[in-house]
Parts: C-alpha cells; sequence; structure tokens
C-alpha cells in the first residue's frame, strides 16, 4: 500500500508547488493524476520516487518511508532518457547489474521480449525510434520487477498511434506481476483507458481537486458513449479549475473561460 | 537517426555505407590528405629546379628528404625520435592524468571548483616559455625538467575538458542514474565517465598536440639530443635543410601519433549520433 499524508512541497525560491495532498494507492491500482501544466503532477510523482525531499507531510510504501530512491519503486520519464553508450540490452539492465549475471540476462531478455525489442537487443538507442526507446524505457524499469511503477507523462511526446499501441502495451506488461502504477498524464483519453481511479489536481497551489473512480470495464472502448461521457465530465472539471485559477485575472477576462 | 522497421531486427542494422565522393572515388581515402603537402614540395623542387629561388635558406624537398635520409643511415636520427618520443610520451602521461584527476574533482564537486579553478584558470594564460628558467632552476637542465615542461602543456586542455564535460553532463542522464540508486563512484564510472568521453577523447588529442609543441620549449633547455636539439643545432651551424629535417620529423610524428590516439578512439565512439560529413 503506498499512502501520501499531508504532503506539500515548497521550493528554496519560496514557490509552493504542492499543499496538502493526501492519497492512498492500493496494491495493483493503476492511478491516473490529471490536470494543467504547473499544477503539481510532475513534483508530486518524483516526492513519492524520492528523488524529491517534501517540505511537510511523508510518503510511506508498505508502512516505510520513502526518503530516497528504492528498488521497489520503477520510474519512467517523459523522454526515454536511455543511455546512448549502452546497447539496448545493456540499457535494460542497466538497474540489475547487482544481480548474479545468469539472472540478468534472463530478466533482461524476458524483459525485452515483453515488450517486443529482443530482435533489437544489440542495437544502440539512436537506431530506435521514439515508441521503440520508450518502450525500451519501460523494460527497463519493469526488470527489477519493482511493486510500484511510477510514470511521468511516459508517451506525450509520441504521436496518437503510437501513444494508442503504447497504452496497450502498457496495460499488457502490467498483467504480468500487476504492479501498482501512479501515471501522470495530461491527456484525459489515456488517463480512462488506463486507470482505475484519476486524481484531478488543480494548480496555484498543486492540490487535489477532486478523485474520480469511472465505472467502466476493461478492456475500454474509447467509442463507448460511457467513456465519453466520463471524458467529458473530467474535461469539465478540468476547465472548472482553469476556470478558477484564473478568475479575476486581467489576462483572461471572464467571457474568454 | 536510423529508424529500424518493425520487421527487421539487429542483423539488419547496417552501418552507413560508404559513399565515396569524386575526390575520394579517384584516390583512395588514406592518401587525400597527403594531395596538399606532396603539391607544395613538387612546387617548391620545380622553383629550385627552375632557377626562380637559389634553395639555399628554404632548400628544396629533396635536400631534405637527403638530410633525413643521411640522419637516418648513420642511427642519429632514431636516437633524437626517441630521445624526443619518450619526453612526449611521458610528460603526456603526467599531464593526463594530472588533467583528468584534478578536472574531474573540479567538475564533479562544487566545492573543489570554487577553491582550485580561478587558480588554474590564472596559471593557464601563462606562456609555457614563461616557465622555463624557472623549471631549471627548480628541476635541472636534464629530463625532470623537459618532462614537466611538457606535463604542464598537457594538463590544461586534458584539465579543461574534463571539468567542462563533466558539469555539462545530461542532467537527465544522472537522474536515471539516482533513480536506480547508484552509489557517487558508481554514478562516475557508468553514467559521469561515458557521457563525458567525446569531449574527452578530443582533449586527449589536443593535449597531445600541445605535448608536441610544448617538447620543442623542453629541448631547447639544454638537450644533447631530441628533434628540438637538432633545430638549435641546424641555426647554430647554419644548415637549414637539418631544421627542416627536424620540422618534417615533428609534423609526421605529430599526425602519426595523433593518428593513432584517434583510431583508438573510434571503436570506443561508436554509438554517437553525430553529425558525418558525405562526401
Amino acid at each position: 500500500m503506498l499512502t501520501i499524508e499531508s504532503l506539500s512541497k515548497r521550493y528554496p525560491n519560496g514557490h509552493l508547488a504542492l499543499t496538502g495532498i493526501d492519497l492512498t494507492v492500493r496494491p495493483g491500482e493503476i492511478l491516473g493524476v490529471v490536470g494543467g501544466s504547473g499544477c503539481g503532477k510532475s513534483t508530486l510523482l518524483r516526492i513519492v520516487s524520492g528523488l524529491e525531499a517534501a517540505t511537510t507531510g511523508r510518503v510511506t510504501l508498505n508502512g516505510t518511508a520513502v526518503t530516497a530512491p528504492r528498488e521497489e519503486i520503477g520510474f519512467v520519464f517523459q523522454e526515454p532518457r536511455l543511455m546512448p553508450w549502452l546497447s539496448v540490452r545493456d540499457n535494460v539492465a542497466f538497474g540489475i547489474r547487482h544481480l548474479p549475471r545468469a539472472e540478468q540476462a534472463a530478466r533482461t531478455e524476458e524483459a525485452l521480449r515483453r515488450v517486443g525489442l529482443i530482435d533489437f537487443a544489440g542495437a544502440w538507442p539512436r537506431q530506435l525510434s521514439g515508441g521503440m526507446a520508450q518502450r525500451a524505457a519501460l523494460a527497463r524499469a519493469l526488470v527489477g520487477r519493482p511493486s510500484v511503477m511510477l510514470l511521468d507523462e511516459p508517451f506525450s511526446a509520441l504521436d496518437a498511434l503510437t501513444r494508442y499501441d503504447l497504452q496497450d502495451h502498457l496495460l499488457h506488461l502490467w498483467s504480468f506481476e500487476r504492479p501498482t502504477m501512479i501515471l501522470v498524464t495530461h491527456d484525459i483519453e489515456e488517463a480512462l483507458v488506463l486507470c482505475d481511479r484519476i486524481v484531478v489536481m488543480q494548480p496555484g497551489p498543486g492540490r487535489v481537486q477532486t478523485i474520480a473512480t469511472p465505472p467502466l470495464s476493461r478492456p475500454r472502448d474509447r467509442a463507448d458513449p460511457l467513456f465519453e461521457d466520463w471524458k467529458h465530465r473530467l474535461l469539465g472539471e478540468l476547465s472548472r479549475s482553469f476556470r478558477e485559477r484564473h478568475s479575476g485575472d486581467e489576462a483572461f477576462p471572464a467571457a474568454a473561460i | 537517426m536510423t529508424i529500424i522497421s518493425a520487421g527487421g531486427g539487429a542483423q539488419d542494422i547496417a552501418e552507413r555505407p560508404v559513399r565515396r565522393g569524386r575526390l575520394t572515388g579517384a584516390v583512395p581515402t588514406a592518401f587525400v590528405g597527403l594531395i596538399v603537402p606532396a603539391v607544395l614540395a613538387l612546387g617548391w623542387e620545380a622553383a629550385v629546379a627552375l632557377g626562380w629561388s637559389q634553395g639555399r635558406l628554404m632548400p628544396p624537398p629533396s635536400r631534405i628528404l637527403a638530410t633525413l635520409w643521411d640522419l637516418a643511415q648513420s642511427g642519429d636520427l632514431l636516437v633524437h625520435v626517441l630521445a624526443t618520443l619518450w619526453r612526449v610520451g611521458a610528460g603526456f602521461l603526467f599531464g593526463v592524468l594530472a588533467g583528468t584527476a584534478l578536472g574531474a574533482l573540479t567538475g564533479y564537486l562544487t566545492a573543489a571548483r570554487r577553491l582550485l579553478d580561478p587558480t588554474f584558470q590564472a596559471l593557464r594564460s601563462i606562456p609555457s616559455i614563461a616557465w622555463v628558467p624557472l623549471f631549471i632552476l627548480w628541476f635541472g637542465i636534464f629530463e625532470t625538467s623537459k618532462v614537466i615542461l611538457i606535463a604542464v602543456g598537457v594538463f590544461f586542455p586534458v584539465y579543461l575538458a574534463t571539468s567542462g564535460a563533466i558539469m555539462g553532463v545530461d542532467r537527465k542522464l544522472v537522474e536515471v542514474g539516482r533513480i536506480f540508486r547508484l552509489s557517487g563512484p558508481q554514478l562516475v564510472w557508468r553514467v559521469l565517465l561515458p557521457a563525458t568521453l567525446p569531449a574527452y577523447l578530443i582533449a586527449l588529442r589536443t593535449g597531445l598536440g600541445l605535448g608536441w609543441m610544448f617538447v620543442v620549449a623542453a629541448e631547447f633547455m639544454g638537450a644533447s639530443e631530441g628533434l628540438g636539439f637538432l633545430l638549435v643545432d641546424g641555426q647554430m651551424t647554419g644548415q637549414p635543410q637539418i631544421i627542416l629535417a627536424a620540422i618534417v620529423a615533428f609534423a609526421v610524428l605529430g599526425k602519426l601519433t595523433d593518428g593513432l590516439l584517434a583510431a583508438a578512439s573510434r571503436p570506443l565512439l561508436r554509438w554517437q549520433d553525430g553529425f558525418r560529413p558525405e562526401g
């Protein structure tokens, strides 16, 4: 169980990025975090990963506080961030170098098979397309078999078709070990396709506006009227958050928002 | 970027085809670089043969080659070349070791950078020749002062490139290292060093070039052998063909050692997605 309690983050320049975040993520759950730019989605994820420290509050995983990156927590960044001097195979094995060689090789091969890159194990990252590179990054995060996976807008830089393909791929990968996942995205549709619950965040400072649990069966169908209905509801929530943020703002007259 | 088709595989990943331009198509690539010096040499040879120049102060290539041949036959050339090579090699080694260690330190630790970098930057602007009298006083006129002078020349480009390259490593890659809980030394070995390798290898080549420049100043310090000594000897005895023979030897050795370093670097940088001009 991953718990986030009374979390806030204030940067040294005084900017309050997050305030009063309380969330509990159940084992095996896929939690989506959506919101406009600057609402602290990525900051929240970085604190959960241990990359950044919270100003107040705490994150616990199965009762232990997370204060630094841990083996049980995998992270997929917005960009693949593959090491350009390592082959795809060595990139995937990057995080499991402490394991015996035979186990490293077996796990890496398994991860490469799962993401469909076994034929490209010897390739350099520069030889991969954007989608393939992001699949390699997914394999690298999953090869250590983390119980929690954090994904920070992992498909946002990809074209729509590749994004759909990788969303399906992510669900396929999740089905093996069923890790807890927190997916930060600005794409409502992506959150609806992938997530069990969706946290809508509000900016200025970043806080939880609402938590939605769309009653959609899996696999999710984008053409389902209920899917479409939920998409509009969540978009409505985001618009409300935008209006609240900019009410009285001269740059955004009321008629415009 | 080469995009691999989905139906392909590692076997299909071919290296870029070797494209030959008009110039390189006619002459083997390795010899293209010889065209300019050969044309200049032949032009000068012809100018002297046709009587346009006496060739007394600027002897023609045939006389320079004959001088080199004589020096080689007598065994003197080998003695001078080995003496110079030894000095450059030792100075390069010490300069690279010190430049790498201190460059890594100032690149990795902010406190070390604040403490040491201003001093190194000030020392860097001192002309090499200014060290000569001091080094002779401190280390004597024999090998130590010569090797140290060359090491000083090699040190600065290596130091500067190592320090700058470490500070320029993509923060995002360092973050990946942190996510996978790499310790400080592991981060240096597995992320920082490979990331800085392209800049570092260029710095080694620059350092080696400066090593060849500094060896001349070093061998002016009372050497009895070495190509620098040959330059002084040619001047003292009024034999410009000896000076030019030594200069040619410097050029050949400099090019050869740089070529060796470049060839040794190439397999380490196969992963780079850099610009490769065609034709």
